[in-house]
């Protein structure tokens, strides 16, 4: 590299990325609104033969929103803020921007195929963890691409303290690098059957109630390391940097950076109580979760306490409505899960509608809303220009504002009607209700989240249109905006 | 006592010793900042001014970089 020559940070890696998030966004929430349809609908279960079957479909939405729409942005926002905050260009390193690039095509290549052998069936039918071994490899070797890239970044950074988002990304590489492989040890049934079962489908290496353990283990960190960890991450650099107000207190961040590290992990347990794994280890998963409101509040309310002096923002730009909104939704839904973790409302809500409820507003409110809001960010740096309409940002603002209300509005009451329906007996101690009574009962709730559903992916849609016309249309910026993003 | 109790116990000491090494990173943290160690609030500017010309916040040092560069 030439010593004068003007040294820009590469973007060409998060661009590429950002499209994968909207495409996968919308396959995913696309899914999620059938599914919900089929839910309040039955009939519409058979209008493609097996290929749309709840059955089939279910864990295409799940995991195309974790893998595909998750994890795209979770590498878009890494190269575009770890270039950033470690203040040195992809362009400096040619290593970085090939290994980057290989990334990108075996991510992208990977996924569609993943996403395709779920719907022809092949599924290791573990939730959240379906794709068979192949996939899984494949998972794996892009990891540690992204590994590679991280560790590459940091050593040749100029900034010699590593931004507090910098801890959360590592944090997240590192943690579903060991969630992954232990959950997903699994043997193909053609090698353990003399040649009778198949090479593609594949059994856990663990059983009982020891699989059930290190599935949720998994189940619940992938939460932790996928939904929580780094979107957090995003929200330390882009409500800082969109605000122009530094972090309210960088030690906080210190703190329950440790906090969430050390308590998170043993919290999983709680997808287990009233099952047959160990008494103290059911107690020990509440405990836990009750004590993790602590280091995520601390993160929420470090991000509330950023914008002091500053709330007149809230109204004037839209994109700090976003991501107050999403640390508020943080806030309510990691209240929510250590309640539910609680053994006595468990014994109420466990199986019922009140945990997608729950999940969702964690999901749709936090992880999705702050996505939304780093790619409204990154958009004019990324390509130069200014966002196409504020307008619409408004109106999707509100749209899917509602659309969360309503869903998990509707989960709670069909949850928790579902849980006293379920337990409820008469005076000899008969059960006074049967499954199909709740059904019935629960329909309208469901007609309201297919609703939601349909409100929210429209909102989706009017984002990706906005981003697509601002990449295309937008007025061109002569210079990089420094905080507040330019809007039309 | 079985593998059982064993894990209980185990899982109950190693909680405490957890806790303790948090608290005392809040106890470092606060201490080395009175006694003007370090400053911890500062490296909150480093999302603020995060162009590739900004100075560090706070800088490698330079031989550092160049012993990187002629190893490249």
């Amino acid at each position: 590299m030439q010593a004068n020559a003007a040294l820009e940070y590469d973007y060409s890696l998060a661009k590429k990325f950002t499209f994968l998030t909207i495409l996968f966004g919308f396959l995913g929430m696309l899914v999620g609104t059938i599914i919900a349809a089929q839910m309040a609908f039955p009939e519409l279960n058979y209008l493609l033969g097996e290929y749309g079957t709840f059955s089939r479909l279910r864990p295409i939405h799940t995991n195309t929103v974790v893998f595909g729409f998750t994890v795209s942005a979770i590498f878009a926002t890494w190269f575009y803020v770890g270039q950033r905050v470690l203040k040195v260009s992809m362009a400096e390193s040619r290593f970085l921007m090939v290994i980057g690039n290989i990334q990108f095509w075996l991510y992208f290549i990977g996924a569609l195929l993943a996403t395709i052998s779920l719907l022809f069936g092949i599924s290791s039918s573990k939730e959240y963890a379906q794709y068979e071994w192949p996939f899984d490899i494949v998972v794996v070797i892009v990891w540690v691409l992204w590994g590679f890239n991280i560790m590459g970044l940091i050593g040749i950074r100029r900034e010699k303290a590593l931004y507090i988002s910098v801890w959360y990304y590592l944090a997240c590489f590192l943690g579903i690098s060991m969630l992954y492989l232990f959950n997903n040890m699994a043997i193909p049934t053609y090698f353990a059957t003399e040649g009778l079962g198949n090479i593609f489908h594949s059994v856990s290496m663990y059983s009982g109630t020891n699989d059930a353990l290190v599935q949720w283990w998994y189940g619940h960190n992938a939460v932790a390391f996928g939904f929580t960890v780094p979107i957090v991450a995003m929200i330390y650099y882009f409500l800082p940097k969109e605000s122009g107000q530094a972090i309210y207190s960088y030690k906080l961040s210190l703190l329950s950076f440790w906090g969430l590290m050390f308590v998170y992990l043993w919290a999983g347990s709680h997808h287990l109580l009233w099952s047959t794994v160990p008494d103290w280890m059911q107690t020990m998963g509440s405990a836990f979760s009750i004590v993790l409101i602590l280091p995520s509040w601390g993160s929420a309310i470090n991000m509330l306490l950023t914008m002091k002096g500053e709330w007149n923002q809230v109204t004037e730009n839209p994109l700090i409505k976003f991501m107050v909104l999403a640390s508020t939704f943080y806030m309510l839904s990691t209240i929510e899960g250590p309640i539910q973790a609680i053994k006595s409302v468990n014994a109420i809500a466990h199986f019922t509608d009140w945990i997608p409820g729950h999940v969702h507003d964690g999901v749709l409110g936090w992880v999705v809303f702050m996505v939304m809001a780093s790619i409204f960010h990154m958009a004019p740096r990324m390509f130069k220009r200014e966002i196409y309409s504020r307008k619409l940002m408004e109106v999707q603002f509100w749209l899917q504002t509602t659309a969360v209300v309503l869903y998990f509005t509707s989960m709670w009451i069909a949850g928790i009607t579902q849980g006293m329906m379920w337990r409820a007996v008469d005076e000899y101690g008969n059960l006074m209700y049967s499954f199909i009574d709740t059904v019935t009962v629960l329909h309208p709730y469901y007609t309201i989240r297919a609703l939601s559903g349909v409100m929210y992916l429209t909102g989706f849609l009017m984002f990706a249109y906005n981003i697509y016309k601002t990449m295309t249309a937008g007025r061109e910026l002569s210079e990089e905006p420094q905080f507040r993003t330019p809007m039309a | 006592m079985d593998i059982r109790d064993l894990q209980g116990y185990g899982s109950f000491f190693m909680t405490i010793f957890l806790v303790v090494m948090l608290y005392g990173y809040i106890i470092h943290l606060y201490r080395s900042e009175k006694k003007g160690e370090r400053d911890y609030e500062k490296y909150g500017r480093i999302a603020l001014d995060d162009e590739v010309t900004s100075t560090p916040v706070e800088d490698k040092p330079a031989s550092e970089r160049e012993n990187e560069k002629e190893n490249k």
